[in-house]
């Protein structure tokens, strides 16, 4: 605690010049570099005058188009930075045998790893998911907007606050060197002294709470906001996994809350939640992080399953295979992933018999997922399979995922996993998920849905680029770590006595540089289809000739999605319109009824980054005044009654005949 | 396992093809880790049975039903099938419960608080065969190394005689650690006011690598040490080696000892305190400072639950630990 | 597994695939709800927390020694009455009965504010014995999940102030009987986890 509570510490706390890491060469170029870029946006921006256009139809929307675009670019700026992580972590142990150190040191390095894990989790994987949910499930429901688009666009500025709070960390002071999980003893007070902790732990904070909102806001979008005659029963897959992932959300996002401010309470107030005296007990919080953090997994995964499900059945042309099989396994995995935690740590010494139960119900989690497996197989089979891209990352997912699901089932096996466990092979085995499952189905939704965002398709020839460096470069970069693992190689080691081991490294090296080249040919594929945009137009909406109601409205869609509500008979809805010959009405547009704009998310997200700033730095000055500013922005906007408004009939009109000329004049 | 020494056996298998060149994992020197290795394998060949078709049927059918072949069937309406769904869910289930039938049978089995009952799967445990007690304590970063029945200990070096049941009593000063021999038998975790237990038995004599497998600080990457299974008379050599070259172990020398530093140098105990583990475990070793079984004692709970020992798992294997004198 | 009501076959007036004037569900108490169930998720885990720690005592004072039962018991009948004056405040409200709404909103809040008082005291008193969160495991835990409760309320005070100008300001709303509908949820949450925290936490502990 403080000791001295002069003017000087009151405001910046614990910071000082010392903080700023200028005596490290890498931050250095990496904050010009960054300085440098940052400084061009502005410029650009400026320059266009488009700031006046980004604050009215971007920051302040309200929209979940927009809303689920912004969450995608966020994501995909975080993944850069984890991905540099994840890159210079490759290189350091490809080089650092026989006495070399390599070029990071264990302060620095260890400082990686944690950011790599948390960054990929909550700044990439999260947004990426909450992302394409936000764009994607109001128009498969049918609906103009979810259920509380304020706290929608609040939910996205505090994902981006905690996001920031990380990259913050870059330039002043520190993030943790505990692991992506911050166990303690090692990320209590004394184990940690820094603010890297407390970064940590304020960024995801902050983002949790954003994350839990967007949960309800979703839970409630699904149960309440459904198209007429859309039961549950009829609701388009992906759909179902959002629904399951956002109870997911609901149901484990308040123990991170509590083990995380638990956590803060004994490195801020001296508690002994976990501390190794005066009765705290670290396996409490080992226990209740996973109890988040398994289902977690299941939040990122069941998503990605979703997606797999709509584009096989579209690019199959053919019904999705065992619809009810596919919602009752959904169902299945989101109740088991709550009864699995302890396989995270089998090694901690429960019993056998806990031990045994936990490895028997994580097993179970493995037949519904099998079950998915076979669905989608079989809605192939049969079908008339249109290998665009979306469905060439299922098919390199469908492979890639079950030699994943293979490895995590011998994982669950505990006497195996007492020789698995924090080996290189649990780094393999959950990088083969995550990148096979999650980012490979991420892939897949943005390719399939991109035309529907922006009303052009993603150029097919960088596209193909993209997905064949990542898919060649995730087995050369994880194959390696399989048999490291095997070899009895552990996780987070900075550097390596036994020479001949550092093949296999440099091979995982290769594997990553291949898989920058994926990222950076996902980038040209953005920039060369911006660029095609016209030759890449599609004037349908339906340019995959879709099942489900998002390909019903134009490309990109109008701001209310739809002019008049759907009625929903099946659930392959739209091909169901389309069998009967289904056309668009033309005329008798009334006015639809929206909510408006506003600043309000923005600014009390901003208001918690610069709260959670001053707890780590223990600036307390800012805390109680931005605290007390949270409290009164939140009373203020709640004086604001005046939150929509009707768009008119005539502009309604307007736009919808502008889409019936355009779809006379390229039918 | 259910197939000894199947891996010699499955010279297709790719794993053990690389379990030559190194794979220690799957071919360890221990009947514990050698057991673990066979469910490792056993394991795998069982999922490979729906493993294998499924990829192989993720190929053929996207191959098959690829757009430009006309002649392949074409149902665009076929939705469902009872059948089908039958083996979809069943085949998955039935290896399940095979999965499941071995996984509780061998992580009792190798449960690494059970007593060894072999000592290799040639030599059954004679009944007066005492195991050799070892009590290890991770230090930021080295372990420490205490033979209470010989009385020495030693730091980054740990020597047992080969064919001895060994068992291990393992706690940690400030950090969580694992510890782990890969040749030896599976890891566990070793956590400050806590005590885990590992019972393993090394069958081949060699040098062998052991390390920390649970990041704990700055330090870690050179949490290292040599196991070497020797033969009894070496050991015997080892320890009083271990006697004639080592210092005293007492709680000045220990406190000092357990101050952060990296790549310690192997080092020799003559004596050791003869609480000192103890006042590791309960978390006492400084002068003045009350145990935590005292502690216990003294509060008016039943001190079950507080005194750190473990939360889940088998009372009399963890109830013990702060009462360990 | 086509269950469609719709005929493969025939075409189908396209009226029959659309509504023109769709308003879907008003979702506030459902979210509201859910909130609450997480919120509800966040106490079982300071219980859990509790329950694991309720007897690391490490050598300070056990709950018998510490804890004031006639105080807690006086604290817990404010809560309880908060309820049941909160109910009455909704009762006026369904009247659209202005005045009456605010005065036993008021009554509530006063009643809340007398639990954080008697809390507060509690709390400073203990601290003066030396008995603060730092002491031991079981104190720790005691004070989280007591605190997360009280500041929970203190919320709850604050909201109802807020409330009482806007109905004051704006009279009973739609909008605003559907915050006073949430608060009302909240405010009776909040007793739910009060008797849950006094049983487990302060007759348990005294009863040991």
């Amino acid at each position: 605690m403080q000791d001295k509570t002069d003017l000087t510490s009151l405001i910046f706390g614990r910071l000082s010049l010392e903080s700023i890491p200028y005596h490290e060469p890498i931050l250095v170029v990496t904050f010009i570099i960054a300085a440098l870029a940052g400084a061009a946006v502005f410029g650009f921006i400026t320059y266009k005058g488009f700031w006046g256009a980004l604050w009215r139809d971007w920051i302040t929307s309200i929209d979940h188009k927009k809303i689920g675009i912004m969450y995608i670019i966020m994501a995909f700026i975080m993944l850069l930075r984890g991905f540099s992580d994840a890159l210079m972590m490759r290189a350091q142990q490809a080089m650092a045998f026989g006495g070399s150190e390599g070029f990071l040191p264990p302060e620095h390095y260890d400082q990686l790893f944690t950011v790599h894990g948390v960054i990929m989790i909550f700044f990439v994987a999260m947004p990426m998911i909450v992302g394409i949910m936000n764009f994607v499930v109001p128009l498969q429901l049918g609906t103009r907007d979810v259920a509380f688009p304020f706290l929608n666009n609040f939910s996205f500025w505090m994902t981006a606050a905690g996001a920031g709070l990380v990259m913050v960390s870059l330039f002043v002071g520190e993030f943790g060197k505990t692991g992506w999980l911050a166990f303690p003893p090692l990320s209590g007070i004394e184990g940690s002294p820094g603010v890297g902790v407390d970064y940590y732990i304020w960024s995801l904070q902050i983002a949790g709470v954003g994350t839990l909102l967007s949960g309800v806001n979703f839970m409630v979008t699904i149960i309440k906001n459904r198209a007429p005659g859309m039961t549950l029963m009829r609701m388009p897959i992906f759909t179902w996994t959002a629904l399951c992932t956002n109870i997911l959300i609901v149901v484990s996002f308040p123990v991170l809350t509590v083990v995380l401010a638990m956590l803060s309470m004994d490195r801020m107030l001296g508690t002994h939640f976990f501390t190794n005296d005066m009765g705290g007990n670290m396996m409490m919080y080992v226990n209740l992080i996973w109890i988040w953090g398994h289902p977690e997994v299941y939040i990122l995964i069941l998503p990605a399953f979703g997606v797999f499900s709509e584009v096989v059945a579209t690019f199959s042309g053919k019904r999705l295979f065992g619809y009810s099989s596919m919602v009752y396994a959904t169902i299945v995995i989101t109740v088991l992933s709550y009864l699995v935690w302890l396989h995270h740590f089998f090694t901690m010494g429960a019993g056998a018999s806990v031990n045994a139960f936990f490895g028997i119900t994580t097993m179970i989690i493995s037949i519904p997922t099998g079950a998915k497996l076979f669905n989608w197989l079989f809605t192939m089979y049969r079908g008339r399979i249109r290998f665009e891209l979306p469905m060439m990352w299922t098919v390199s997912f469908m492979v890639t995922f079950t030699l994943g699901g293979m490895t995590g089932v011998l994982l669950a096996v505990p006497p195996a996993d007492f020789v698995l466990h924090n080996s290189l092979f649990l780094i393999a085995h959950f990088h083969n998920v995550i990148i096979g499952g999650v980012l490979f189905g991420m892939f897949a939704a943005i390719n399939y849905w991109f035309p529907k965002a922006f009303g052009y398709k993603l150029d097919d020839y960088w596209g193909k680029w993209s997905f064949w460096l990542w898919t060649v470069g995730f087995y050369a970069a994880f194959m390696p770590l399989y048999v490291l693992g095997l070899m009895g190689v552990t996780r987070r080691m900075n550097h390596f006595d036994d020479g001949s081991l550092q093949i296999w490294f440099v091979i995982a090296a290769i594997g990553a540089l291949l898989i920058l080249g994926g990222i950076i040919a996902s980038i040209i594929q953005f920039v060369v289809s911006y660029r095609r945009r016209d030759e890449l137009r599609d004037h349908t909406g339906d340019v995959w000739n879709g099942r489900t109601l998002e390909w019903s409205t134009s490309s990109p869609p109008p701001q209310y999605n739809f002019a008049f509500t759907p009625v929903v008979y099946d659930n392959d809805s739209w091909t169901d319109m389309k069998k009967h010959g289904y056309e668009r009405p033309r005329e008798g547009f009334v006015p639809i009824h929206m909510p408006k704009n506003t600043a309000a998310g923005f600014v009390l997200a901003m208001i918690a980054a610069a709260c959670g700033f001053g707890l780590i730095w223990h600036m307390w000055l800012l805390v109680g005044a931005s605290f007390i500013g949270l409290i009164g922005g939140i009373i203020i906007h709640t004086f604001n009654y005046n939150r929509d408004y009707h768009i008119p009939a005539e502009d309604v009109t307007r736009i919808e005949n502008e889409r019936s000329q355009q779809l006379d004049r390229y039918a | 396992m259910l197939f000894p020494r199947l891996r010699y056996g499955l010279a297709l298998f790719p794993l053990t093809l690389l379990g030559g060149c190194g794979m220690v994992v799957m071919d360890p020197s221990g009947d514990i880790a050698s057991q673990q290795a066979d469910l490792i394998i056993v394991s795998t060949l069982l999922m490979l049975i729906v493993i294998v078709p499924v990829i192989f049927l993720t190929f053929f059918f996207a191959w098959r039903y690829r757009k430009n072949n006309k002649a392949a069937t074409y149902h665009p309406e076929w939705d469902h099938s009872t059948k089908l769904e039958l083996v979809i869910w069943g085949v998955p289930l039935l290896i399940i419960i095979a999965l499941g039938l071995i996984t509780w049978i061998s992580t009792h089995k190798l449960d690494p608080y059970r007593p060894l009952d072999r000592i290799d799967i040639n030599q059954p445990l004679a009944a007066d065969h005492k195991p050799l007690t070892v009590q290890v304590v991770s230090l930021d970063w080295k372990w420490l190394f205490i033979y209470p029945e010989q009385g020495v200990a030693s730091v980054n070096e740990l020597v047992t005689p080969i064919d001895t049941p060994i068992r291990f009593h393992i706690t940690s000063a400030d950090m969580m650690n694992s510890f782990y021999i890969p040749a030896l038998a599976g890891q566990i975790y070793s956590m400050p006011g806590m005590q885990t237990t590992l019972n393993a038995v090394i069958n081949d004599p060699g040098e062998y690598q052991g390390f920390s497998a649970n990041y704990s600080g700055a330090g870690f990457s050179d949490m290292r040490f040599k196991y070497h299974g020797v033969s009894a008379d070496k050991f015997d050599a080892w320890v009083q080696k271990a006697k004639q070259q080592g210092g005293t172990l007492n709680r000045p020398e220990y406190l000092e000892l357990a101050q952060p530093s990296e790549s310690t140098p192997v080092t020799y105990y003559n004596s050791v305190a003869p609480d000192l583990y103890h006042a590791i475990l309960n978390r006492c070793v400084v002068e003045g400072k009350m145990c935590m079984d005292q502690m216990m004692m003294m509060g008016k709970g039943d001190g079950e639950m507080a005194d750190g020992t473990m939360k889940h798992g088998e009372k009399q294997k963890h109830g013990d630990a702060p009462a360990e004198k | 597994m086509t269950t469609n009501a719709t005929d493969a076959t025939q075409n189908l007036p396209s009226s029959h695939f659309y509504v023109r004037e769709h308003h879907p569900e008003q979702g506030t108490l459902l979210g509201f709800w859910l909130y609450l169930m997480s919120d509800c998720l966040l106490f079982a885990a300071l219980f859990a927390t509790y329950a694991l720690l309720s007897h690391s005592y490490a050598g300070g004072p056990s709950g018998a020694d510490i804890f004031d039962l006639p105080l807690v018991a006086l604290n817990t009948g404010f809560l309880l009455v908060s309820s049941i004056t909160f109910g009455f405040a909704m009762l006026q409200m369904q009247l659209k009965r202005v005045n009456g709404t605010l005065l036993w909103l008021g009554i509530t809040g006063l009643l809340g504010a007398a639990f954080i008082g008697l809390e507060l005291y509690e709390f400073s008193h203990l601290l003066g014995e030396g008995f603060g969160p730092q002491r031991s495991a079981f104190l720790t835990a005691f004070f989280a999940l007591v605190g997360t409760h009280g500041l929970h309320v203190s919320f709850g005070i604050i909201w109802i102030i807020v409330i009482m100008v806007q109905v004051k300001r704006f009279g009973l709303t739609t909008d605003n009987s559907r915050r006073l509908m949430c608060l009302s949820m909240f405010w009776h949450f909040l007793d739910v986890v009060w008797i849950g925290v006094f049983t487990f936490v302060y007759l348990m502990g005294v009863l040991q």
